[in-house]
Protein backbone atom coordinates (compact mmCIF):
# COMPACT_ATOMS: atom_id res chain seq x y z
CA UNK A 1 0.00 0.00 0.00
CA UNK A 2 1.15 3.51 -0.65
CA UNK A 3 0.49 6.11 2.04
CA UNK A 4 -1.40 9.27 1.02
CA UNK A 5 1.79 11.29 1.55
CA UNK A 6 3.68 9.10 -0.94
CA UNK A 7 1.59 10.11 -3.96
CA UNK A 8 3.81 11.40 -6.76
CA UNK A 9 4.05 11.37 -10.55
CA UNK A 10 4.60 7.97 -12.20
CA UNK A 11 3.44 6.04 -9.13
CA UNK A 12 1.84 2.76 -10.32
CA UNK A 13 -1.40 1.94 -8.49
CA UNK A 14 -4.33 -0.44 -8.77
CA UNK A 15 -7.85 0.98 -8.89
CA UNK A 16 -10.65 -1.60 -9.11
CA UNK A 17 -8.00 -4.12 -10.07
CA UNK A 18 -6.78 -2.13 -13.07
CA UNK A 19 -3.24 -0.69 -13.15
CA UNK A 20 -2.88 3.10 -13.48
CA UNK A 21 0.02 5.52 -13.45
CA UNK A 22 -0.20 8.90 -11.71
CA UNK A 23 0.18 11.58 -14.36
CA UNK A 24 -0.42 14.61 -12.14
CA UNK A 25 -1.60 15.43 -8.65
CA UNK A 26 -2.64 18.48 -6.68
CA UNK A 27 -2.20 18.53 -2.90
CA UNK A 28 -4.91 20.61 -1.25
CA UNK A 29 -4.92 21.22 2.49
CA UNK A 30 -7.37 23.79 3.77
CA UNK A 31 -6.73 25.06 7.29
CA UNK A 32 -10.06 23.63 8.29
CA UNK A 33 -9.89 19.94 7.68
CA UNK A 34 -8.20 16.99 6.14
CA UNK A 35 -5.95 17.09 3.12
CA UNK A 36 -6.90 15.92 -0.39
CA UNK A 37 -4.84 14.82 -3.35
CA UNK A 38 -6.66 15.43 -6.62
CA UNK A 39 -4.94 13.05 -9.05
CA UNK A 40 -4.99 12.49 -12.81
CA UNK A 41 -4.26 8.87 -13.70
CA UNK A 42 -3.72 7.00 -16.97
CA UNK A 43 -5.08 3.48 -17.40
CA UNK A 44 -2.03 1.41 -18.37
CA UNK A 45 -4.13 -1.07 -20.33
CA UNK A 46 -6.48 1.20 -22.29
CA UNK A 47 -4.64 4.54 -22.07
CA UNK A 48 -7.83 6.25 -20.85
CA UNK A 49 -7.50 9.11 -18.34
CA UNK A 50 -9.14 9.06 -14.94
CA UNK A 51 -9.54 11.79 -12.32
CA UNK A 52 -9.67 10.73 -8.72
CA UNK A 53 -9.56 12.63 -5.43
CA UNK A 54 -7.89 10.83 -2.54
CA UNK A 55 -8.46 11.84 1.07
CA UNK A 56 -5.63 12.00 3.56
CA UNK A 57 -6.82 8.89 5.39
CA UNK A 58 -6.91 6.76 2.24
CA UNK A 59 -4.05 4.61 1.10
CA UNK A 60 -3.41 3.37 -2.43
CA UNK A 61 -2.89 -0.19 -3.59
CA UNK A 62 0.46 -0.75 -5.30
CA UNK A 63 0.35 -2.15 -8.83
CA UNK A 64 3.05 -4.69 -9.56
CA UNK A 65 4.33 -2.91 -12.65
CA UNK A 66 7.81 -3.30 -14.01
CA UNK A 67 9.39 -1.68 -17.05
CA UNK A 68 12.12 -3.66 -18.80
CA UNK A 69 14.39 -2.69 -21.70
CA UNK A 70 13.95 -4.56 -24.99
CA UNK A 71 15.01 -4.03 -28.57
CA UNK A 72 12.61 -4.34 -31.51
CA UNK A 73 13.85 -7.12 -33.82
CA UNK A 74 11.24 -7.52 -36.59
CA UNK A 75 7.53 -7.81 -37.38
CA UNK A 76 6.07 -11.03 -38.75
CA UNK A 77 2.52 -10.27 -39.89
CA UNK A 78 0.56 -9.56 -36.73
CA UNK A 79 3.37 -10.65 -34.44
CA UNK A 80 6.05 -8.25 -33.27
CA UNK A 81 9.30 -9.69 -31.96
CA UNK A 82 11.44 -8.02 -29.28
CA UNK A 83 14.71 -9.07 -27.73
CA UNK A 84 15.67 -8.74 -24.06
CA UNK A 85 19.07 -6.98 -24.16
CA UNK A 86 20.29 -8.71 -21.00
CA UNK A 87 19.60 -12.35 -21.72
CA UNK A 88 18.77 -12.30 -25.48
CA UNK A 89 15.39 -13.92 -24.84
CA UNK A 90 12.71 -13.21 -27.39
CA UNK A 91 9.30 -11.70 -26.59
CA UNK A 92 6.37 -12.01 -29.01
CA UNK A 93 3.66 -9.37 -28.77
CA UNK A 94 0.42 -8.83 -30.72
CA UNK A 95 -0.86 -5.61 -32.25
CA UNK A 96 -3.34 -5.05 -29.42
CA UNK A 97 -0.57 -5.12 -26.81
CA UNK A 98 1.38 -2.54 -28.80
CA UNK A 99 -1.44 -0.12 -29.53
CA UNK A 100 -0.15 2.97 -31.35
CA UNK A 101 3.49 2.15 -30.58
CA UNK A 102 3.52 -0.27 -33.54
CA UNK A 103 3.35 2.65 -36.01
CA UNK A 104 6.75 3.97 -34.91
CA UNK A 105 8.81 0.81 -34.57
CA UNK A 106 12.10 0.63 -36.47
CA UNK A 107 14.74 -2.11 -36.61
CA UNK A 108 16.83 -2.34 -33.43
CA UNK A 109 14.80 0.45 -31.78
CA UNK A 110 15.20 0.43 -27.98
CA UNK A 111 11.83 0.27 -26.25
CA UNK A 112 10.49 -0.11 -22.73
CA UNK A 113 8.05 -3.00 -22.19
CA UNK A 114 5.59 -2.67 -19.32
CA UNK A 115 4.80 -5.85 -17.37
CA UNK A 116 1.88 -6.22 -14.94
CA UNK A 117 2.13 -9.29 -12.72
CA UNK A 118 4.73 -10.56 -15.19
CA UNK A 119 2.40 -10.13 -18.20
CA UNK A 120 3.37 -7.64 -20.91
CA UNK A 121 0.68 -4.96 -21.25
CA UNK A 122 2.29 -2.19 -23.24
CA UNK A 123 5.30 -0.91 -25.13
CA UNK A 124 6.78 2.57 -24.93
CA UNK A 125 9.02 3.64 -27.82
CA UNK A 126 11.48 6.54 -27.46
CA UNK A 127 9.55 9.85 -27.26
CA UNK A 128 10.76 11.00 -30.68
CA UNK A 129 11.51 9.04 -33.85
CA UNK A 130 12.94 9.99 -37.25
CA UNK A 131 10.85 8.81 -40.20
CA UNK A 132 10.96 9.44 -43.95
CA UNK A 133 7.94 10.67 -45.90
CA UNK A 134 6.89 7.84 -48.22
CA UNK A 135 3.88 9.50 -49.78
CA UNK A 136 2.32 12.96 -49.82
CA UNK A 137 1.16 15.71 -52.19
CA UNK A 138 4.00 17.88 -53.55
CA UNK A 139 5.32 20.60 -51.30
CA UNK A 140 3.92 24.11 -51.85
CA UNK A 141 5.04 27.47 -50.52
CA UNK A 142 3.13 27.80 -47.31
CA UNK A 143 1.24 30.64 -45.75
CA UNK A 144 2.69 29.76 -42.39
CA UNK A 145 0.40 32.18 -40.59
CA UNK A 146 -2.62 30.00 -41.25
CA UNK A 147 -0.85 26.71 -40.35
CA UNK A 148 -2.23 24.80 -43.30
CA UNK A 149 -1.33 21.11 -43.20
CA UNK A 150 -1.70 18.01 -45.34
CA UNK A 151 -1.59 14.28 -44.63
CA UNK A 152 1.65 12.34 -45.22
CA UNK A 153 2.34 8.60 -45.03
CA UNK A 154 5.57 7.78 -43.18
CA UNK A 155 7.90 4.84 -43.97
CA UNK A 156 8.03 1.99 -43.15
CA UNK A 157 4.66 1.55 -41.39
CA UNK A 158 2.67 3.97 -43.60
CA UNK A 159 1.29 5.71 -40.53
CA UNK A 160 -0.43 9.00 -41.45
CA UNK A 161 0.82 12.23 -39.91
CA UNK A 162 -0.39 15.80 -40.50
CA UNK A 163 2.55 17.83 -41.89
CA UNK A 164 3.10 21.43 -43.10
CA UNK A 165 2.37 21.93 -46.82
CA UNK A 166 6.02 22.66 -47.69
CA UNK A 167 7.03 19.04 -46.90
CA UNK A 168 8.01 16.76 -49.83
CA UNK A 169 8.25 13.00 -50.34
CA UNK A 170 11.66 11.79 -49.18
CA UNK A 171 11.93 14.42 -46.41
CA UNK A 172 13.06 13.15 -43.02
CA UNK A 173 10.81 14.28 -40.19
CA UNK A 174 10.98 14.13 -36.40
CA UNK A 175 7.72 12.71 -35.01
CA UNK A 176 6.52 12.73 -31.39
CA UNK A 177 5.54 9.12 -30.65
CA UNK A 178 3.35 10.11 -27.71
CA UNK A 179 1.04 12.30 -29.79
CA UNK A 180 1.74 11.11 -33.35
CA UNK A 181 2.46 14.73 -34.29
CA UNK A 182 4.99 16.35 -36.61
CA UNK A 183 7.74 18.12 -34.67
CA UNK A 184 10.16 19.37 -37.34
CA UNK A 185 11.93 18.56 -40.60
CA UNK A 186 15.48 17.37 -40.12
CA UNK A 187 18.60 17.24 -42.28
CA UNK A 188 19.42 13.63 -42.99
CA UNK A 189 20.93 12.04 -46.09
CA UNK B 1 18.58 34.36 -4.95
CA UNK B 2 20.09 37.57 -3.59
CA UNK B 3 16.85 39.46 -4.26
CA UNK B 4 14.87 36.82 -2.40
CA UNK B 5 17.23 36.88 0.57
CA UNK B 6 17.00 40.68 0.72
CA UNK B 7 13.20 40.64 0.57
CA UNK B 8 12.98 37.92 3.22
CA UNK B 9 15.42 39.67 5.49
CA UNK B 10 13.52 42.99 5.16
CA UNK B 11 10.22 41.21 5.85
CA UNK B 12 11.45 39.46 9.01
CA UNK B 13 12.95 42.69 10.43
CA UNK B 14 9.81 44.73 9.59
CA UNK B 15 7.66 42.15 11.36
CA UNK B 16 9.84 42.43 14.45
CA UNK B 17 9.74 46.23 14.30
CA UNK B 18 5.94 46.19 13.99
CA UNK B 19 5.45 44.22 17.18
CA UNK B 20 8.31 45.68 19.23
CA UNK B 21 7.01 49.22 18.62
CA UNK B 22 3.61 48.05 19.89
CA UNK B 23 5.15 46.86 23.17
CA UNK B 24 5.09 43.15 22.39
CA UNK B 25 7.88 40.95 23.71
CA UNK B 26 9.53 38.57 21.26
CA UNK B 27 9.61 35.02 22.65
CA UNK B 28 11.25 31.83 21.39
CA UNK B 29 9.58 28.80 22.95
CA UNK B 30 10.73 25.17 22.44
CA UNK B 31 10.39 23.44 19.08
CA UNK B 32 10.91 19.96 20.58
CA UNK B 33 7.92 19.15 22.83
CA UNK B 34 5.98 16.22 24.23
CA UNK B 35 2.56 17.34 23.01
CA UNK B 36 2.56 18.95 19.56
CA UNK B 37 -1.17 19.70 19.72
CA UNK B 38 -4.31 17.61 19.45
CA UNK B 39 -5.69 18.91 16.11
CA UNK B 40 -7.13 15.94 14.28
CA UNK B 41 -5.83 17.03 10.89
CA UNK B 42 -2.24 17.90 11.76
CA UNK B 43 0.55 15.33 12.05
CA UNK B 44 3.82 16.05 13.78
CA UNK B 45 7.32 14.78 13.09
CA UNK B 46 8.56 12.39 15.78
CA UNK B 47 12.07 12.97 17.06
CA UNK B 48 14.45 10.27 18.23
CA UNK B 49 17.45 10.55 20.51
CA UNK B 50 20.90 9.41 19.36
CA UNK B 51 20.18 5.97 20.80
CA UNK B 52 16.85 5.68 18.93
CA UNK B 53 14.59 6.36 21.93
CA UNK B 54 11.57 8.60 21.35
CA UNK B 55 12.47 12.12 22.47
CA UNK B 56 9.32 14.05 21.53
CA UNK B 57 7.78 15.81 18.55
CA UNK B 58 8.42 18.99 16.60
CA UNK B 59 5.76 21.68 17.07
CA UNK B 60 3.05 22.16 14.46
CA UNK B 61 2.49 25.59 16.02
CA UNK B 62 3.87 27.35 19.14
CA UNK B 63 0.34 27.88 20.49
CA UNK B 64 0.46 25.64 23.56
CA UNK B 65 3.85 26.97 24.67
CA UNK B 66 2.91 30.63 24.14
CA UNK B 67 -0.37 30.23 26.03
CA UNK B 68 1.55 28.92 29.02
CA UNK B 69 3.56 32.16 28.92
CA UNK B 70 0.32 34.19 28.75
CA UNK B 71 -0.92 32.39 31.84
CA UNK B 72 2.36 33.22 33.56
CA UNK B 73 1.78 36.94 33.00
CA UNK B 74 3.91 37.55 29.91
CA UNK B 75 1.73 40.32 28.50
CA UNK B 76 1.54 40.69 24.70
CA UNK B 77 3.96 38.32 22.97
CA UNK B 78 4.95 37.33 19.43
CA UNK B 79 7.08 34.57 17.97
CA UNK B 80 8.77 34.25 14.59
CA UNK B 81 9.92 30.70 14.08
CA UNK B 82 9.75 27.40 12.28
CA UNK B 83 6.83 24.97 12.48
CA UNK B 84 6.75 21.43 11.13
CA UNK B 85 3.81 19.49 9.64
CA UNK B 86 4.37 15.97 8.41
CA UNK B 87 2.81 14.94 5.11
CA UNK B 88 2.16 18.48 3.87
CA UNK B 89 3.90 19.24 0.60
CA UNK B 90 2.42 21.05 -2.36
CA UNK B 91 2.20 24.37 -4.16
CA UNK B 92 1.13 26.10 -0.94
CA UNK B 93 2.68 23.74 1.59
CA UNK B 94 6.14 22.94 2.89
CA UNK B 95 6.65 20.50 5.77
CA UNK B 96 8.90 23.09 7.45
CA UNK B 97 7.73 26.69 7.25
CA UNK B 98 8.01 30.03 9.07
CA UNK B 99 5.13 31.02 11.31
CA UNK B 100 4.39 34.36 12.94
CA UNK B 101 2.21 33.85 15.99
CA UNK B 102 1.07 36.58 18.40
CA UNK B 103 -1.21 36.96 21.42
CA UNK B 104 -2.87 39.99 23.01
CA UNK B 105 -4.09 39.38 26.58
CA UNK B 106 -7.12 41.42 27.72
CA UNK B 107 -8.21 41.73 24.11
CA UNK B 108 -10.35 39.82 21.63
CA UNK B 109 -10.35 38.51 18.11
CA UNK B 110 -11.29 41.87 16.60
CA UNK B 111 -8.08 43.33 17.99
CA UNK B 112 -5.89 40.73 16.32
CA UNK B 113 -7.86 41.06 13.07
CA UNK B 114 -7.03 44.77 13.16
CA UNK B 115 -3.38 43.88 13.86
CA UNK B 116 -3.43 41.63 10.77
CA UNK B 117 -4.75 44.35 8.47
CA UNK B 118 -2.25 46.85 9.85
CA UNK B 119 0.65 44.42 9.63
CA UNK B 120 -0.03 43.47 6.01
CA UNK B 121 -0.42 47.16 5.06
CA UNK B 122 2.87 48.04 6.78
CA UNK B 123 4.78 45.17 5.18
CA UNK B 124 3.35 45.89 1.73
CA UNK B 125 4.44 49.51 2.04
CA UNK B 126 7.95 48.57 3.17
CA UNK B 127 8.35 46.32 0.12
CA UNK B 128 6.90 48.98 -2.17
CA UNK B 129 3.77 46.95 -2.99
CA UNK B 130 0.41 48.70 -3.37
CA UNK B 131 -1.74 45.99 -4.84
CA UNK B 132 -1.10 42.28 -4.76
CA UNK B 133 -0.76 40.52 -8.10
CA UNK B 134 -1.72 36.87 -8.29
CA UNK B 135 -2.15 34.56 -11.29
CA UNK B 136 -5.87 35.29 -11.17
CA UNK B 137 -5.62 39.08 -11.04
CA UNK B 138 -5.02 41.92 -8.60
CA UNK B 139 -6.18 41.85 -5.00
CA UNK B 140 -6.87 45.08 -3.15
CA UNK B 141 -5.69 45.51 0.44
CA UNK B 142 -8.03 48.39 1.21
CA UNK B 143 -9.07 48.53 4.86
CA UNK B 144 -11.21 47.52 6.50
CA UNK B 145 -11.20 44.00 5.07
CA UNK B 146 -14.75 42.61 4.85
CA UNK B 147 -15.68 39.99 7.47
CA UNK B 148 -17.94 37.27 6.01
CA UNK B 149 -19.28 34.28 7.94
CA UNK B 150 -18.54 30.68 6.94
CA UNK B 151 -22.28 30.05 6.62
CA UNK B 152 -22.85 33.03 4.34
CA UNK B 153 -19.99 31.99 2.05
CA UNK B 154 -21.24 28.40 1.98
CA UNK B 155 -24.81 29.44 1.23
CA UNK B 156 -23.75 31.82 -1.53
CA UNK B 157 -21.87 29.03 -3.20
CA UNK B 158 -24.06 25.97 -2.62
CA UNK B 159 -27.47 27.35 -1.67
CA UNK B 160 -27.28 25.22 1.50
CA UNK B 161 -26.45 26.15 5.07
CA UNK B 162 -23.07 24.92 6.29
CA UNK B 163 -24.82 23.66 9.44
CA UNK B 164 -26.92 21.24 7.41
CA UNK B 165 -24.23 19.31 5.56
CA UNK B 166 -21.88 16.53 6.61
CA UNK B 167 -18.32 17.43 7.59
CA UNK B 168 -17.17 15.52 4.55
CA UNK B 169 -19.19 17.69 2.16
CA UNK B 170 -18.18 20.81 4.10
CA UNK B 171 -14.44 20.11 3.74
CA UNK B 172 -14.56 18.98 0.15
CA UNK B 173 -16.63 21.93 -1.04
CA UNK B 174 -14.41 24.40 0.76
CA UNK B 175 -11.18 22.81 -0.41
CA UNK B 176 -12.01 22.64 -4.12
CA UNK B 177 -14.89 24.98 -4.83
CA UNK B 178 -14.86 27.79 -2.28
CA UNK B 179 -11.35 28.45 -0.96
CA UNK B 180 -9.77 29.18 -4.35
CA UNK B 181 -12.20 32.08 -4.86
CA UNK B 182 -12.01 33.68 -1.43
CA UNK B 183 -10.27 37.04 -1.38
CA UNK B 184 -9.85 36.99 -5.14
CA UNK B 185 -10.56 40.71 -5.54
CA UNK B 186 -10.05 42.04 -2.04
CA UNK B 187 -8.46 40.67 1.11
CA UNK B 188 -11.12 39.35 3.48
CA UNK B 189 -11.70 37.56 6.80
CA UNK B 190 -13.75 34.37 6.94
CA UNK B 191 -15.38 34.33 10.41
CA UNK B 192 -17.82 32.43 12.66
CA UNK B 193 -16.93 28.76 12.31
CA UNK B 194 -19.53 26.13 13.38
CA UNK B 195 -18.91 25.41 17.07
CA UNK B 196 -17.66 21.82 16.59
CA UNK B 197 -14.83 23.20 14.39
CA UNK B 198 -13.78 25.75 16.99
CA UNK B 199 -10.33 24.25 17.55
CA UNK B 200 -9.05 26.33 20.50
CA UNK B 201 -11.34 29.33 19.92
CA UNK B 202 -14.06 30.33 22.38
CA UNK B 203 -17.71 29.92 21.44
CA UNK B 204 -19.50 33.24 21.01
CA UNK B 205 -22.04 33.73 23.77
CA UNK B 206 -25.69 33.60 22.80
CA UNK B 207 -24.87 32.59 19.21
CA UNK B 208 -27.48 30.34 17.61
CA UNK B 209 -26.54 28.06 16.02
CA UNK B 210 -23.40 28.29 18.17
CA UNK B 211 -20.35 29.62 16.35
CA UNK B 212 -16.72 30.01 17.35
CA UNK B 213 -14.71 33.22 17.45
CA UNK B 214 -12.41 31.83 14.79
CA UNK B 215 -11.22 33.70 11.69
CA UNK B 216 -9.05 33.08 8.65
CA UNK B 217 -7.73 35.77 6.32
CA UNK B 218 -7.89 35.04 2.58
CA UNK B 219 -5.96 36.86 -0.12
CA UNK B 220 -6.14 35.67 -3.71
CA UNK B 221 -7.51 32.24 -2.76
CA UNK B 222 -4.70 31.65 -0.27
CA UNK B 223 -5.34 31.19 3.44
CA UNK B 224 -2.92 33.56 5.14
CA UNK B 225 -3.63 33.09 8.83
CA UNK B 226 -5.88 31.42 11.40
CA UNK B 227 -6.79 33.26 14.62
CA UNK B 228 -9.06 33.06 17.62
CA UNK B 229 -10.78 34.81 20.41
CA UNK B 230 -8.97 32.32 22.64
CA UNK B 231 -10.58 29.61 24.74
CA UNK B 232 -9.55 30.22 28.36
CA UNK B 233 -11.75 27.69 30.20
CA UNK B 234 -9.54 24.82 31.37
CA UNK B 235 -12.34 22.23 31.61
CA UNK B 236 -13.52 22.98 28.08
CA UNK B 237 -9.90 22.71 26.87
CA UNK B 238 -9.53 19.31 28.52
CA UNK B 239 -12.82 18.17 27.02
CA UNK B 240 -11.81 19.21 23.49
CA UNK B 241 -8.40 17.54 23.80
CA UNK B 242 -10.05 14.31 24.92
CA UNK B 243 -12.51 14.46 22.02
CA UNK B 244 -9.64 15.02 19.57
CA UNK B 245 -7.72 12.08 21.07
CA UNK B 246 -10.69 9.78 20.55
CA UNK B 247 -11.07 10.91 16.94
CA UNK B 248 -7.36 10.44 16.27
CA UNK B 249 -7.53 6.95 17.74
CA UNK B 250 -10.55 6.12 15.62
CA UNK B 251 -8.72 7.32 12.48
CA UNK B 252 -5.67 5.23 13.34
CA UNK B 253 -3.47 8.29 13.87
CA UNK B 254 -0.76 8.78 16.46
CA UNK B 255 -2.27 9.95 19.74
CA UNK B 256 -0.16 12.54 21.53
CA UNK B 257 -0.21 12.92 25.32
CA UNK B 258 -2.44 15.68 26.73
CA UNK B 259 -0.68 18.93 27.54
CA UNK B 260 -1.30 18.74 31.28
CA UNK B 261 0.89 21.78 31.87
CA UNK B 262 -1.29 23.98 29.67
CA UNK B 263 -4.54 22.68 31.17
CA UNK B 264 -3.24 23.34 34.68
CA UNK B 265 -1.92 26.77 33.70
CA UNK B 266 -5.33 27.71 32.26
CA UNK B 267 -6.98 26.36 35.39
CA UNK B 268 -4.92 28.80 37.45
CA UNK B 269 -6.14 31.54 35.14
CA UNK B 270 -5.66 32.81 31.60
CA UNK B 271 -6.61 36.35 30.55
CA UNK B 272 -9.22 36.73 27.79
CA UNK B 273 -7.02 36.98 24.72
CA UNK B 274 -6.94 37.28 20.99
CA UNK B 275 -4.30 35.37 19.04
CA UNK B 276 -3.31 34.70 15.45
CA UNK B 277 -0.97 32.38 13.54
CA UNK B 278 0.19 33.67 10.15
CA UNK B 279 2.21 31.94 7.43
CA UNK B 280 5.17 34.23 6.76
CA UNK B 281 6.24 32.38 3.60
CA UNK B 282 2.71 32.66 2.20
CA UNK B 283 2.66 36.38 2.97
CA UNK B 284 5.96 36.89 1.17
CA UNK B 285 4.68 34.80 -1.75
CA UNK B 286 1.64 37.08 -2.06
CA UNK B 287 3.64 40.30 -1.66
CA UNK B 288 6.17 39.29 -4.33
CA UNK B 289 3.54 37.86 -6.68
CA UNK B 290 5.07 34.36 -6.73
CA UNK B 291 3.19 31.22 -7.80
CA UNK B 292 4.33 28.77 -5.19
CA UNK B 293 5.69 28.65 -1.67
CA UNK B 294 8.96 27.04 -2.73
CA UNK B 295 9.71 30.18 -4.80
CA UNK B 296 10.15 32.26 -1.63
CA UNK B 297 12.08 29.72 0.43
CA UNK B 298 15.84 29.76 -0.23
CA UNK B 299 16.30 26.01 0.32
CA UNK B 300 12.85 24.43 -0.08
CA UNK B 301 12.05 20.80 0.65
CA UNK B 302 12.30 19.69 -2.98
CA UNK B 303 15.87 20.93 -3.27
CA UNK B 304 17.18 19.50 -0.01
Amino acid sequence: MYDFAEIKKNLKVLIDNVPYTVVDFQFVKPGKGQAFNRTKLRNLITGAMLERTFKSNESLVKADIEARDFEFSYADGDKYVFMDKLNFEQLFLGADQLADARFFLQDNMPVSVLFWNEKPIGVTPPSHVEMQVAQCDPGARGDTATNVSKPAKMAPTMVEVAVPIFINEGDWLKIDTRTGEYVERINRK
Amino acid sequence: MRNLLEARSRLLQEIRLFFLTRSFLEVDTPLLVQNPGSDVHLDAFAVASHNGAHAGHLITSPEYQMKRLLCAGSGPIFQLGKCFRSGELGRMHEPEFTMLEWYRPNAGWNDVMNDTEELVATLAASLGVQELHTAKGSVSLTRPWPRVSVDEVFRRHTGKSCFEVSDEEFFERFAFEIDPHLGSEEAMFLVDWPAHMASLARIRERSAPPVAERFEAYIGGAELCNGFGELVDADELARRCESDRQTRERLGKTVYPDDIELIEAQRKGMPESGGNALGVDRLLMLLLGKEKLADVIPLPHAVR
